[in-house]
């Protein structure tokens, strides 16, 4: 198999807790991969170890045929990271922050200066250029942290909550951004909480929960493995009583939820014909999504 | 990034581009940084060297304002590579995440620590230079020797960048680094020769200043400013030298321990 990626049972440590705590992956040329779970399930530190940032405590990584963390430094020159929180350099324009990232890789000012203009195109900040960095809003922040990663051409792209913390419109355009990238052969792996986005852009999936892999899979396979298909969502201050009393006889499984009962089902046709003799209740009928599989892998209480 | 925190660094050229990145940022503020080096040792050269100086006799066989002025030469380039190595080294490692973003590179901490070194020493050149400029405009010294200044003002400049990122290292935060300044920097430009000379101290306050490397900058600055060769000069260089080295070395150890949270 053309793995990019190898991990077999890495496992860290801080502070006595098994941060990461026996994950294995096997990452594909050309997929975007997302690592999916509640804060604080290990995504992060994954990627961390992945790159060769901090050592397992054991296992065994591959990162493009380089041992990691021993070869990381060899590794890292095909590899671009758009990490969680901003760390461009606020003092230099936008060219100045690809310009001086650019030498990092070793690359000459030449060389860089001529990925310039398609770098500025694919982050849509050819106009901005010249423009110092903590004058520009999130979304272009994040596309210029995104053009960074790229300065180098990587074949593989790390990309740690990419689109936390903007609004709709500059979300969708990473999204389309980054499904440009799969098209031309890159591999993504990229951490995410959102739900939507890892459908919209994941070929492949890993549900993270303690620091384990607790599910793995297409977003399809996800839902099909974990799920039943069908959901109805059911509403109103009666929701909970009438959950009570008849959920059971109509559902495989049901959870109750403040004033909303989740029912799940294979086939919602009797469940559907119950709720029409209960005017009082509202419902929403829906396919199963990984929304479903996450809360019911990971569960609905609070992470804090 | 080293699985052993206590395994010798790795000496790279690749801590120049990051030198050259510390060198953009400097240039757009390059004015007032110039100024505040040329400046601060003038006004403490024209108001100690003259106002006190014209009520002293001479020192060491020199004028006050001389001698004061191989003080000042060892004092800017001892600031300015501590200031350097704890306040705007503190901001690029922790507050602008800038070694975050360098160490997703394939550059790894050791090129990163010895990039800071060298930056903060070069702003000790930086300042060295100035104040030689202005010791020979002030007519304080003439002979060739005094280039000398030059190099050992990198040299200092090595030396306490080391020794100042040891504290950045262990800092949680900006308010950390006045331990540093009142508790060693100050002391140490007392204890040193910089205002006056280490012999009017009691024994026992010697015997520690023949241990502090600002001593042996002055030991070394003195004589220079004065057309002299000075007397220990090996002993004096080995000792800076060994500081910059034992300071790299600590300081690499911590970061990499403080880095693998």
């Amino acid at each position: 198999m053309n793995s990019v990626i190898r991990a077999e049972n890495l496992l860290k440590i801080y502070a006595g807790q098994r941060v990461v705590d026996g994950i294995s992956l096997a990452i594909v040329r050309g997929e975007c991969f997302g690592l999916l779970g509640p804060n604080g399930a290990g995504k992060t530190t994954t990627l961390r170890l992945l790159l060769g940032l901090i050592a397992p405590d054991s296992g065994h990584i591959e990162l493009l045929n380089h041992a990691i963390p021993g070869n990381a430094r060899e590794a890292r020159l095909r590899v671009g990271v758009v990490p969680q929180m901003d760390n461009l350099d606020p003092d230099f324009t936008v060219a100045e922050n690809l310009m001086v990232y650019g030498r990092y890789f070793g690359m000459t000012d030449a060389s860089i200066e001529a990925r310039l203009p398609e770098l500025l195109e694919f982050a849509n900040l050819t106009h901005k250029r010249d423009v110092k960095v903590p004058t520009l809003s999130g979304g272009m922040k994040r596309r210029l942290t995104l053009a960074r990663a790229l300065v180098n051409d990587p074949d593989v792209i790390f990309l740690d909550e990419p689109t936390t913390g903007l609004d709709p419109q500059a979300r969708h355009l990473i999204w389309q951004r980054l499904r440009e990238l799969t098209a031309r052969g890159k591999t993504l792996v990229l951490t995410t909480h959102f739900m939507d986005e890892a459908e919209r852009l994941c070929h492949r999936l890993a549900v993270m929960d303690n620091g384990r892999i607790i599910s793995q899979g297409s977003p399809r396979e996800l839902i099909a493995d974990n799920i039943e298909p069908q959901v109805v969502e059911v509403f109103g201050e009666q929701a909970a009583d009438w959950a009570k009393n008849h959920a059971a006889n109509h559902t495989e499984r049901f959870e109750t939820s403040g004033e909303s009962v989740f029912c799940y089902v294979r086939d919602a046709h009797p469940l559907l014909l119950e709720l029409q003799q209960h005017p009082e209740l509202r419902y929403v009928h829906r396919p199963a999504n990984l929304e479903d599989v996450f809360l019911k892998l990971t569960g609905r209480e609070m992470r804090e | 990034m080293s699985k052993n925190y206590f395994a010798l660094p790795q000496l790279s050229l690749r801590f120049l581009p990051i030198w050259r990145r510390n060198y953009m940022v400097w240039k757009k503020m390059a004015g007032p940084s110039i100024l505040g080096h040329l400046a601060d040792p003038v006004i403490y050269m024209l108001g100690l060297g003259y106002g006190l100086g014209g009520m002293l006799p001479e020192i060491s066989g020199m004028s006050y304002i001389a001698f004061l002025s191989a003080g000042t030469v060892c004092y800017s380039t001892m600031n300015s590579a501590s200031f350097e190595a704890l306040y705007s080294g503190f901001a690029r490692m922790h507050e602008q995440r800038t070694w975050e973003a360098i160490l997703n590179t394939p550059i790894t901490l050791d090129d990163i620590v010895l990039s800071e070194i060298f930056w903060a020493a070069s702003k000790s050149l930086l300042s060295g230079i100035a104040v030689l400029l202005v010791i020979w405009i002030l007519g304080l010294a003439h002979s060739p020797l005094s280039l000398w200044i030059i190099p050992l003002s990198l040299l200092v400049g090595l030396c306490f960048a080391s020794l100042g990122l040891i504290v950045t290292a262990l800092a949680p935060g900006y308010e950390f680094f006045m331990y540093y300044f009142t508790l060693v920097i100050t002391p140490m430009t007392l204890l040193c020769g910089v205002f006056f000379p280490v012999d009017q101290l009691p024994a026992m306050l010697q015997t520690i200043s023949a241990m502090l490397p600002l001593t042996h900058a002055v030991d070394l600055a003195r004589p220079l400013l004065n057309n002299a060769i000075p007397v220990n000069f090996m002993t004096d260089i080995a000792v800076l030298a060994g500081y910059a080295l034992v300071g790299f070395y600590v300081s690499l150890v911590l970061f990499r321990k403080r880095l693998a949270q």
